[in-house]
């Protein structure tokens, strides 16, 4: 026998498979295969969160953002101000103070208008409460099976603040790694509620606007690397992403990693590792080592930032990777996943 | 976590650390059979923790791992048939068969859906009378009484549209495997808790006495495996081979009553063929003949695929204990969890895929 004769690997799929949705490493193949030679320009090859156009001496944020949720509520919010937050979030982790945003529904016939107002009265207030405005919008409807109730997308525009340049390949060795709160809410929330888990003190969504905690680090200083909020694909996605396009080594320290007690417990009985698990109210900021100390005093006296800590650090060693120093004092490595995160079934 | 977390205590797992430095002078091969076990020892990083002495080998403990090619291409055929919905295990749906996997069948257009128990699939038949409904039922002792219970429920219930495509495989014989063969290395076991907890552990203690190895029932949390290791180097290095059950908390030596039962009803011991190591006698179980209506390779007449599994790659020799991942030329190069080109890099619980998720990096003990 020569070389491997293993099952033999199956190329590249030929149609869209739900993980090229799970912000892994199959949606990173659907970038690099499709969208980024379709569209080449030096602003999306950025891949941040968010483009920064320059005009007329002003830096603008832009950015866009579709919401497809099952179940529409659950506890913490719903489809609707999880739209409004997540895009003011994409805003205000390039270092953006929203300026306006746009709203389209795909509706699904025969959704009722009881939910469709509550969803739309919901934005409003989540729209209020990050200081922003709904100034357009769009509505097209789709036959009844042919969607799930409700689609919402979302674009926003901002102003990005003096002084500030953030981006995802600017981390640096000896740069701290602050994280604003516990992990993994928002995923659990769902996840709990579509398996219809019964749990002592129920998962609220994390959902939350950032742009108020962003401001009070940027009060701080505005030198900061880069910010991220951690969403689908969770914290072990978002700072893979950081860790491959600064070409540097994140190595996290596992107890300074904040998570509560109800998702630990959602996160064993679902046999899934909080890591992974998605949010939308926290955010990473990658900053200089001198500077981590008061950035972290500062978010602490914000309600959006109460458990911030320094989870970890930027390293030269092992560029690309992260890994983790365990209450062990052992290291493992905290990888990209490929697709969704599996329940294991044992 | 109550109950969970004293079983994560740093300051336990340094001190049983110790007690094996302690204890040990001269240099011995251990082998944890589960898949969960080996996830928890990577997790953890417990070889770093243990002397050099101690050499820990991944088991065939993964039952994604070792479910034969032709079952996943079974499975691939009849979920793809019209009208029907085919019910599995989440981590079956990413198994390479011989041409495709589950979720590209689902992205085909074929009703793929994510089950946590065999129940919700009974509960799917149920709400679809019109429907063929397929529960993939894989998986070692641990995931056999559920799945008996439900083809048993269907039975009493007549549903006549719920069937289960049965590749179960059984934990003694491929230990039995292992130590028959000539060229060896294990010196000691940890038993897998989770099947022991269904089984209890009396079928270990004749192969810990015939085959004079000593063995301890483990748990999954690294406190338990660290005392499992702890346990066994002292039998080692009293000369003692016995079994011992480290994870009383959850086994019992005759194991669950009812489960037998409901096992010895539905299921009859077969010869399964092993993904990476190849047949094994009597090491798995299929659908008895009275149940032969839920047996979703008859009902579909899917039995007669069969696929030419490749010759065995060095998967088999990592299954057993002879070599270790990052012996293969083909680790983290040519094999990689998104393109698996063996069992073991297949499901997380596989050896590879434990190494390639955790291992990897500088400063990685062995991986390094």
């Amino acid at each position: 026998m020569t070389g491997f004769t293993c099952p033999v690997p199956i190329a590249t799929t030929d149609s869209v498979l739900l993980g090229h949705g799970s912000g892994g490493r199959l949606s990173a193949e659907l970038l690099r295969d499709i969208f980024l030679p379709a569209f080449a320009n030096p602003l999306l090859a950025r891949l941040e969160d968010q483009a920064v156009l320059e005009f007329a001496g002003a830096r603008l944020a832009f950015t866009t953002d579709s919401f497809v949720v099952k179940p529409l509520f659950f506890r913490g919010g719903d489809i609707g101000s999880l739209a409004v937050h997540g895009t003011v979030n994409d805003l205000a982790m390039g270092g953006a103070r929203p300026l306006a945003l746009s709203a389209a529904f795909i509706l699904e016939e025969g959704f009722t208008m009881a939910d469709l107002r509550r969803i739309a009265d919901s934005m409003a207030r989540a729209a209020e409460r990050a200081g922003v405005s709904i100034v357009t919008g769009d509505t097209k409807v789709v036959e009844r099976d042919c969607g799930d109730g409700v689609y919402i997308n979302t674009t926003g525009i901002g102003v990005v603040a003096e002084g500030v340049n953030l981006s995802a390949a600017h981390a640096r060795p000896g740069d701290a790694v602050i994280l604003s709160g516990a992990i993994g809410d928002h995923g659990a929330a769902i996840l709990t509620e579509r398996e219809g888990l019964e749990l002592e003190g129920a998962i609220q969504s994390d959902s939350a606007p950032l742009n108020g905690l962003v401001d009070a680090i940027f009060a701080v200083t505005r030198e900061v690397r880069a910010m991220r909020d951690p969403t689908r694909g969770g914290l072990a996605s978002t700072l893979n992403e950081i860790a491959a396009q600064s070409r540097v080594g994140i190595t996290l320290t596992e107890q300074a990693i904040p998570v509560h007690e109800g998702v630990r417990g959602a996160c064993e009985v679902l046999g899934l590792d909080p890591l992974y698990v998605a949010n939308e109210g926290k955010l990473v900021a990658i900053v200089p080592a001198e500077w981590a100390e008061e950035i972290v005093c500062a978010m602490r006296r914000h309600p959006l930032g109460a458990e911030a800590a320094v989870i970890g650090t930027v390293t030269a060693r092992d560029p690309g990777l992260v890994t983790m120093r365990s209450a062990f004092g052992t290291t493992r490595i905290v990888d990209m996943l490929a697709g969704d995160q599996l329940p294991r079934i044992c | 976590m109550k109950y969970l977390d004293e079983y994560r205590d740093a300051g336990i797992a340094h001190a049983l650390a110790a007690r094996v430095r302690q204890r040990v002078t001269r240099p011995w091969v251990l082998m944890e059979i589960c898949g969960g076990q080996t996830h928890t020892i990577m997790r953890y990083g417990l070889p770093d923790l243990l002397p050099p002495e101690i050499e820990l080998v991944h088991g065939p403990g993964c039952p994604v791992c070792v479910a034969p090619l032709e079952i996943v291409d079974r499975a691939i055929e009849i979920a793809g048939r019209p009208g029907v919905i085919f019910v599995s295990y989440g981590d079956m749906l990413r198994v390479p068969g011989s041409r495709s996997d589950l979720f590209r069948v689902k992205a085909a257009g074929g009703d793929v859906r994510i089950a946590y128990s065999p129940m919700e699939a009974l509960k799917i038949a149920r709400q679809n009378p019109e429907r063929q409904v397929v529960f993939f039922g894989i998986g070692f002792e641990t995931t056999a009484p559920a799945n008996a219970m439900a083809v048993w429920q269907a039975k009493r219930e007549g549903l006549a549209n719920f069937s289960m495509l049965v590749s179960h495989v059984l934990v003694p014989p491929a230990i039995r495997l292992i130590l028959a063969s000539p060229s060896n290395r294990v010196q000691g076991f940890i038993a897998p808790g989770h099947v022991c907890s269904v089984m209890g552990f009396r079928e270990y203690e004749a192969l810990s006495a015939e085959f004079r190895v000593p063995m301890v029932v483990g748990g999954f949390e690294p406190v338990d495996l660290l005392e499992s290791v702890a346990m066994l180097v002292d039998q080692l290095e009293d000369g003692r081979a016995e079994l011992e059950n480290q994870y009383s908390r959850s086994v019992t030596r005759a194991g669950s009553a009812t489960a037998h039962r409901m096992m010895e009803e539905v299921f009859e011991v077969t010869d399964r063929q092993w993904r990476g190591i190849g047949p094994i006698a009597a090491s798995g179980y299929r659908l008895r003949n009275a149940y032969a209506a839920f047996d979703a390779e008859r009902v579909f007449g899917a039995g007669d695929i069969c696929v030419e599994e490749p010759p065995e790659c060095i998967a088999a020799l990592v299954m057993q204990g002879l070599k270790k991942p990052l012996d293969c030329p083909a680790f983290g190069t040519r094999c990689t969890p998104d393109r698996p080109l063996g069992a073991p890099m297949v499901s997380s619980e596989g050896a590879c895929a434990a190494y390639y998720a955790y291992r990897r990096h500088t400063g990685g003990g062995e991986a390094a």
